[in-house]
């Protein structure tokens, strides 16, 4: 029993990493219909900056770690934005209205380029850093077991919901996220009555970013080293959780993510950490066999 | 230089603005460690940020130029950035002085690129013109083809060409296997290195274990991977475009990290060593013979030469990538292969018109594996040895980028594709890491600029009205 919680517990903190990266999916999915292969690209390149920023805030000497934590978090949110507004501006936007698979292949060039990119700016090796939070205390102890949460854990799932709280709000009630619905429904018909459809696609990317990044950082200081290909499985098993959930459903992508983090961890828990990986690739292909719309997802309507 | 520009420089100021924030962290701060295994520091290269900068301001500004028509001073700009990056000024990096010179040249010919295409579609307008393009059209495979077959016995086969010449016809033929699957039925599968790796496990086990030689377990291996490419094709087939394309891409992964895992019978990441080489009639491309066997110098009474071995993995790589073209060639002429590309134009339609769209789909997928598998069985006893490393994501989507740049379904494209996505960084295989990034960076800039691929234009399998009947074809 303490051993399955403390699975439980260190699997909500991954499925909340993954729910943030599976939003971005699962957003760009529902408004312009393309896997935007290079989204785990964002992640890691949000996950450096982030690493760069705390290196930063300690040569500063910023030394509370809430305040280098809010600073890092914004520098990362802010400047991956960047990356997500460029990329859709020179390798997507040009192929709208191209064929089907233009943008994905264009997209799995933009992911080759970022991965060589920061491998080249970085250097190939791990690095290590991001630990600027430590601690945590016993949550009870059973059978000889301690369960034991870290604050970061809590920070992680509490930035999380806070975050995801908010990008709900802005979806639901703020007239960018009217605009968003809208395209989503019908790209022509909003841009017929006034929406400026670039732009909504623009901010969708940037939105995304933004979040991969926060994910990037938790991931940074959750796992204390990253290297240049962590977008690689980060993003597939995101993209993985954003289909489980549903792919252009907001609260499936949480409910995605949550539940590859359960499976994921549960399975190096309990039956073999070498296969984790095929354990949630397997998941991705039965959901797809057996319920291609996900959990929470509404059926494609096939139209002629 | 007129009115515009303001607003030209404005437009390169904010490019300009936007590649100083993507690069500020990334590029200007390089973390390295400081040594002790305690903490990070920073080596700046803020300098060599500021200098991209500059560059990228300057080759935009010289893009909207060309943009607008005007040539000549884009041309001027063009010019200074290549005499920049070639003039001994001295540069933070060697890669700047590569940059700012690769940029001159690209706003040059961006800048006479107009002219250029106006010049050659005029000239191609011209009877002598239209006449080369027929030749062209109906020569240029067969040219490549005797170019191809003649190339051992040019003084340019050194080992090093020659080496280039298989992995480029390992290529090729891969693309041309994917090419039925993605050209032809309209597939799109990210996975496609997985049959290649079933493919090349069948051959690296059957050999080294129970000693089967190459010509036994090639049509083995393809019976192997064509399995494979059922048993995964069947559950998925039924899902469109890009869900197909992610379903294909977690197969690829399992069947990679199951081969890394399962020590007993693939030996792990430390992979399978000393496979056998193939055999010509039984003798083996050796310079001493082993217990039993005869060497092919021996057999064909001339003097050993290491190069004989690779000429002959040159033609049996050509002789089955050549299979493979003529294969689908006559596919297309089948009734399956009619409906692989009706089924690429209009799934809906095929089922009302009473097509199998699962079973059609599947051929085209089991096919498709089953080339790999046999390119899969060339490359373990090409290489002599394998491990799950040469298996990766990335190697599908370069056979995919081969497919989709060379124009999808057209074989001649595969090949020039291959050449030029295989040839040239092999060439600059000095640049180590820059290569892939260029790579990346190509296939956006591809796909931005001819989305349809090198060779967009390809003949229709059946016409209604004969061309020149007055058809609209």
């Amino acid at each position: 029993m303490a051993y399955f919680t403390q699975q439980l517990i260190n699997a909500i903190t991954l499925g909340a990493i993954y729910g943030l990266i599976a939003i971005g999916y699962t957003m760009v999915y529902g408004i312009i219909g393309m896997i935007n292969f290079a989204h785990g690209e964002v992640f890691m390149v949000g996950a450096f900056i982030s690493l760069i920023g705390f290196v930063i805030c300690s040569s500063v000497g910023i030394s509370s770690a809430p305040v280098a934590i809010v600073l890092v978090l914004l520098l990362a949110m802010s400047f991956s934005a960047v990356y997500g507004w460029a990329i859709e501006r020179t390798a997507y936007r040009p192929l709208r209205g191209s064929f089907r698979l233009a943008p994905l292949i264009s997209a799995i060039g933009v992911s080759i380029a970022l991965q060589n990119y920061v491998q080249l700016a970085q250097g190939a090796r791990p690095k290590p850093g991001g630990q600027v939070v430590s601690g945590g205390f016993n949550l009870f102890t059973a059978d000889g077991f301690d369960v034991r949460v870290t604050w970061l854990q809590i920070i992680i799932v509490v930035v999380t919901i806070v975050l995801m709280a908010g990008f709900t709000w802005v979806i639901a009630r703020t007239s960018l996220g009217r605009q968003q619905r809208a395209c989503e429904q019908d790209m022509k018909m909003a841009s017929l009555l006034g929406v400026n459809v670039d732009r909504t696609i623009s901010l969708t990317f940037v939105l995304g970013a933004a979040l991969a990044a926060v994910a990037g950082m938790l991931f940074l200081m959750y796992y204390g080293v990253i290297d240049f290909f962590i977008g690689f499985l980060a993003g597939i098993k995101a993209f993985t959780a954003a289909v489980l959930g549903g792919i252009g459903s907001l609260p499936g992508a949480m409910l995605g993510g949550l539940l590859i983090g359960l499976i994921e961890v549960f399975w190096a828990g309990y039956f073999s950490s070498e296969y984790k990986d095929v354990a949630v690739f397997a998941i991705l292909v039965l959901v797809l066999i057996f319920r291609p719309s996900g959990l929470l997802g509404k059926p494609e309507i096939e139209k002629v | 230089m007129g009115p515009r520009l303001p607003l030209m420089l404005k437009d390169a100021g904010l490019t300009a603005f936007v590649a100083a924030a993507l690069g500020i962290f990334i590029v200007g701060f390089r973390t390295v460690d400081t040594g002790g295994g305690k903490g990070l520091s920073f080596d700046y290269h803020l300098v060599d940020l500021a200098v991209a900068v500059v560059v990228i301001f300057i080759g935009r500004l010289g893009l909207s130029m060309a943009a607008n028509g005007q040539r000549w001073p884009a041309i001027v700009l063009g010019g200074a950035m290549i005499a920049a990056g070639a003039s001994p000024m001295k540069l933070p990096s060697g890669f700047l002085h590569w940059f700012v010179a690769l940029g001159g040249v690209l706003l040059v010919i961006r800048a006479i690129w107009p002219w250029a295409s106006d010049a050659m579609s005029a000239a191609a307008r011209t009877p002598s013109g239209l006449a080369l393009g027929k030749a062209r059209s109906r020569w240029f495979g067969w040219l490549l083809l005797g170019a191809a077959v003649l190339m051992p016995f040019t003084p340019i086969a050194d080992q090093k060409t020659m080496d280039l010449g298989v992995l480029i016809l390992t290529y090729v033929m891969l693309g041309w296997g994917l090419n039925i699957v993605v050209g032809l039925a309209g597939l799109l599968d990210l996975g496609y290195v997985a049959f290649y790796a079933v493919g090349a496990y069948a051959y690296a086990l059957l050999s080294t274990q129970y000693g089967l030689g190459f010509w036994t377990v090639l049509p083995l291996a393809g019976m192997m991977a064509a399995l494979f490419g059922i048993v995964l094709g069947f559950p998925v087939l039924r899902l469109r475009g890009d869900y197909l394309a992610i379903v294909t891409l977690g197969f690829g992964e399992i069947i990679r990290l199951v081969l890394l895992n399962w020590f007993d019978l693939t030996n792990g990441p430390a992979g399978i060593g000393s496979i056998p080489g193939p055999t010509l009639f039984g003798a083996v491309f050796a310079e001493t013979p082993p217990a039993g066997k005869q060497t092919v110098s021996e057999m064909l009474g001339i003097a050993f030469d290491g190069n004989h071995r690779l000429i002959f993995l040159y033609y049996i790589i050509l002789g089955l990538a050549l299979v493979t073209n003529l294969f689908t060639q006559r596919m297309r002429r089948l009734p399956v292969g009619r409906a692989w590309e009706a089924l690429r134009e209009d799934e809906t339609a095929c089922q009302a018109l009473g097509i199998n769209p699962t079973n059609t789909k599947l051929t085209a997928f089991a096919i498709g594996a089953m080339f790999a598998g046999f390119a899969g069985s060339f490359f373990a006893a090409k290489q002599r040895f394998i491990s799950p490393e040469s298996f990766v994501f990335i190697e599908s989507a370069i056979i995919l980028a081969i497919v989709v740049l060379g124009g999808m379904g057209s074989q001649i494209g595969v090949v020039l594709a291959a050449v030029l996505l295989i040839g040239l960084p092999e060439w600059f295989r000095d640049l180590g890491n820059y290569r892939m990034l260029a790579f990346g960076l190509a296939m956006v800039l591809i796909m931005v600029f001819r989305p349809r691929g090198l060779i967009s234009h390809r003949e229709p399998s059946i016409r209604l009205h004969p061309a020149g009947s007055g058809g609209s074809g």
